[in-house]
């Protein structure tokens, strides 16, 4: 293992930008030291934070990031492998583990607007966002941030830099000038002298060199594996079961629990009766575990007391669940229901108290009044479960003042954090193992059930493996919020748009989801603060999923009053938006758009710009005696350069797919201040039978690269309703579709 | 209800395990036989991620109790492939799709493709769509899923004696 200089730290530092070269380039001494027994293998050499070669040769790229279906383990190994000049076949990867080493310092750069490479390569400006990883506990996955922040400014210059470090340790090996020795295929090539060595031979001289300040970074013509089909590496261990997930941890001795809250929100306990949950074999103790709250920049929550009840297994410890009475207090929320939800929403945004503005161009009030044609509506989403695959869970040991944690988790640090201030312990005793995540969404950013797997293990004095029933993962979520949005379009005699006005309620992120890319003279967006009891939290593409079916639906509106073409209407007020007119452009003559379809038949389309990404849709929906069904989907993205193209295309679908859950059947309701549904029985999902296929279409393009998991989300709402509008002139201003009564809905005039 | 022993045949072996008897197979395939590929998804037979054969069965272990399999065939993901080391045709055809994302439906998803193909070795859309439509996958990948059971279903049917070898451990 080389023995890093403290110049080279802050050198070092400097160059990458990254989590793990952040604690070493503000702190003085050898901290390589402590993480290269976390991370190397035998015989293998930490030449990088985030990239490791072994005797055999293999380069091993280390991922800060988790693993919650998006497959970017291997993106960001395509993308250090590719500056490195690294063979394939012979490229790994590994997650981090849970040390403060591997905060995400570009994630941050990404958040805070810092997409610009040379800048980034500023030392002073690397060291103070470096601090703030770390400070911040940004060891997150999430805002689609992984390819276009980590991959773009850590993996990439990381590759580079190595590359770099090992040509000139073979340069000075072999005597030769260091411009002759080329990489290629994992091997150092001399061609004048016919040297050809493997990476492996060089890697150690090559640690013990000092990183360059800026290294030469490839063009995108010159990429070999970013933009190439290279499988996934975690996949063929997702065919055979051997992928661990958190709930597949065994510890020896271990117990089992599982928890209740109050169903109405904020609730603690007044009383318990345990005696018949006590009385089943198996169960071995009922817990009350308190109230808890972590505040963070990502990941921030706040969770009632909790009743758990711990068992020889899950089985015998939800059967004891289910037989506690338990007496909840009253938080004077329980005669709240979603009619009053959505009535204090309009209430709200009548009063119009302390409105605050996105946006106000030009005079929205006086081009109303002057306007040929007024268009008013009000459209809602009501809130939504996330209900991943897994339901939450961990795995928690606490004995001797130290805690090991196994779960899966979008935010590694942020977790270990708020489990160490929950135990009252110093972040260093609590050691987290993140597993694969069956599914993320967002729910997984918040720790509420880590603490209470460590609380409970701490009270028993035993290891405890945690498991939510999909009940309590319903009804103890942090919702998508509900959104009530009043819209107002004033057109002029020649059907041209000429006034936006738009008042929400509740401001969330990204600020931008509630702006529309297309010209209008006057605009006038805003919001009203309007809170609920209901906790609330990021969801897929966050606040894009509820603005997104908004304003893609309301234009479509505007749309048919101007008595134009939705997508000529669209493409119209795009002429100094290239990037999003050639997206548009590229779905809507995939989808052959103007084409007819049959009787009962419709074609929609939506375009929408979110982290980064531009995609736009067309969907056909077929309905039938008020039933839609969705035949087809054609989506096209530019995410600047997919970095994996099929990574890139199997997001936009499971995107789809999740929002088209949403679209078709996902409500919460609330009733008694309690949410009404449990499991996917009344809270259904999108099945094989009712899948759409699905085209994407990708756009490569020279803009910045961006986010994957989130961008196909937002737009199938609104190109679903605009579908269905267009089959049966029927306007649907709320979601899901399974709310809507299709047959007995008033008809609008045909436009 | 008391603890009994229970003698279970799973991927064709015999083991014996101490529980309630109106225990979920679910529960005792993962926690008693430590077979973990076998995952919880709803505990009301709603989502099928724990999907496993009994007698060849795609069957919801997660409302199965351990009692009613006795003297029957379990077979659970980790028993999928023909051999050590070796997959199945569904196996291969998922990753030649690269179907999972998170991976966590997966295993249900291939337990129900396997029941599927053992007797309609060339299934017809509606036949896939039927037999695989209490497996959710909240990643939506059924597109690919769909994909992949027919690439398995060619593939299998061009190899008439690997089909035999997979059937004696169905």
């Amino acid at each position: 293992m080389g023995k890093w200089t403290r110049r080279a730290f802050l050198t070092t530092g400097a160059v990458v930008g990254g989590g793990l070269i952040a604690g070493i380039a503000i702190r003085p001494g050898n901290r390589t030291g402590e993480l290269g027994p976390i991370v190397e293998g035998e015989g293998e050499s930490l030449v990088h934070t985030w990239i490791k070669i072994g005797a055999d040769n293999v380069v091993t790229v280390i991922s800060p990031h988790s693993e919650m279906g998006q497959g970017v383990g291997t993106a960001l190994a395509q993308m250090a492998a590719d500056e490195l000049e690294a063979d394939w076949d012979l490229v790994r990867f590994e997650y981090a583990p849970a040390v403060a080493e591997f905060a995400n310092a570009p994630v941050v750069k990404g958040l805070l607007g810092g997409l610009d490479l040379p800048a980034m390569i500023v030392p002073s400006v690397d060291s103070v966002l470096i601090h703030a990883a770390q400070a911040l506990d940004v060891q997150i996955t999430g805002g689609s941030m992984s390819i276009r922040s980590t991959g773009q400014y850590g993996m990439r210059v990381a590759g580079a830099a190595v590359r770099e470090m090992l040509e000139t340790a073979a340069a000075e090996a072999w005597g030769v000038p260091a411009e002759e020795v080329v990489a290629r295929k994992s091997r150092l090539i001399h061609a004048a002298t016919g040297r050809d060595e493997p990476f492996s031979t060089f890697a150690s001289a090559a640690s013990e060199r000092t990183p360059p300040a800026k290294p030469a970074l490839k063009s995108p013509d010159e990429f070999r594996i970013i933009g190439q089909h290279v499988e996934r590496q975690d996949i063929p261990s997702k065919v055979d079961g051997s992928a661990t997930f958190a709930l597949d941890v065994q510890v020896p001795g271990m117990v089992y629990a599982t928890v209740r809250r109050a169903p109405t929100f904020g609730g603690s306990v007044s009383r318990v009766d345990d005696a018949k949950a006590r009385a089943i074999e198996g169960v071995l103790d009922v817990v009350l575990l308190g109230p808890a709250a972590h505040s963070a920049a990502v990941g921030s929550f706040e969770a009632a007391e909790s009743v758990a009840v711990v068992a020889t297994g899950y089985w015998p410890a939800k059967q004891g669940l289910d037989q506690l009475q338990i007496e909840w207090t009253e938080t004077g929320n329980e005669g709240i229901s979603t009619e009053d939800v959505f009535a204090q929403f309009a209430r709200d945004i009548e009063a119009g108290f302390e409105r605050q503005t996105d946006v106000v161009e030009g005079d929205v009030a006086s081009a109303l009044a002057g306007a040929a044609q007024v268009l008013e509506a009000d459209y809602r989403v009501p809130y939504l479960a996330h209900t991943c695959m897994e339901p939450l869970n961990a795995v928690a040991d606490v004995s001797d003042g130290r805690c090991e944690m196994w779960v899966g988790c979008q935010s590694p640090l942020g977790f270990r954090k708020a489990v160490a201030n929950a135990l009252g312990f110093e972040v260093e005793n609590v050691t987290l193992h993140n597993c694969y995540m069956g599914g993320g969404f967002g729910r997984k950013s918040r720790a509420d059930y880590a603490v209470q797997a460590a609380e409970l293990s701490a009270k028993v004095g035993k290891p405890v493996k945690l498991i939510w029933s999909r009940e309590e993962d319903v009804r103890q979520d942090y919702y998508r919020p509900a959104i009530l949005s009043r819209f107002r379009a004033g057109l002029d005699e020649n059907g041209d748009l000429i006034a936006w006005d738009n008042t929400y309620v509740d401001k969330g992120e990204p600020v931008e989801a509630p702006l529309i890319p297309y010209a209008v003279a006057a605009r006038d967006i805003g919001y009203v603060d309007s809170p609920t009891h209901v906790p609330f939290g990021a969801w897929r593409s966050v606040d894009h999923s509820q603005h997104g079916f908004f304003t893609e639906s309301f234009i479509d509106e505007v749309a048919a009053a101007a008595g134009q073409d939705p997508y000529a209407f669209r493409a119209a007020r795009l002429k100094d938006k290239p990037r999003l007119l050639k997206v548009l452009q590229t779905a809507a003559e995939a989808a052959d758009w103007g084409t007819p379809l049959g009787e009962g038949r419709g074609r929609g389309i939506s375009l929408q710009e979110s982290f980064g990404s531009v995609v736009a849709q067309v969907v056909e929906v077929t309905v039938v005696d008020g039933k839609v069904a969705v035949d087809r989907v054609v989506a096209a993205v530019d995410a600047g350069v997919a970095v994996s193209p099929d990574g890139l295309t199997a997001q936009i679908e499971s995107g789809i797919a999740y929002g088209l859950t949403a679209a078709l059947y996902g409500e919460i309701t609330i009733r008694d201040g309690a949410v009404e549904q449990s499991n996917f029985h009344d809270y259904p999902a999108l099945r094989m039978s009712a899948a759409p296929k699905i085209e994407t279409h990708i756009v490569n393009s020279d803009h910045p690269i961006g986010g994957a998991g989130e961008p196909g989300t937002p737009g199938i709402a609104p190109a679903l309703a605009n579908a269905v509008f267009d089959a049966t002139r029927l306007r649907v201003r709320q979601m899901p579709m399974s709310g809507v009564d299709l047959e007995n809905a008033d008809r609008e005039t045909a436009v | 209800m008391a603890t009994t022993v229970t003698r279970l045949k799973v991927n064709g072996e015999e083991r014996t395990v101490e529980v309630d008897p109106a225990t979920p197979l679910l529960w005792v395939i993962r926690e008693q036989l430590e077979l973990t590929g076998t995952k919880f998804g709803c505990g009301i037979a709603q989502c099928g991620a724990c999907t496993v054969r009994v007698d060849g069965r795609a069957v919801r272990s997660c409302v199965t109790p351990v009692s009613s399999v006795f003297g029957q065939e379990v077979q659970t993901i980790e028993g999928l492939a023909p051999a050590k080391d070796t997959r199945h045709a569904l196996q291969m055809a998922w990753i030649e799709h690269q179907v999972p994302q998170c991976g966590y439906c997966q295993s249900g998803q291939l337990m129900s493709a396997a029941a599927l193909l053992d007797t309609n070795p060339d299934p017809r859309d509606e036949d896939i769509d039927r037999a695989m439509e209490g497996n959710l996958c909240r990643c939506g990948m059924y597109g690919r899923i769909k994909a992949a059971i027919k690439t398995a279903a060619k593939a299998t049917a061009g190899v008439g004696a690997e089909g035999g070898e997979e059937a004696n451990h169905g």
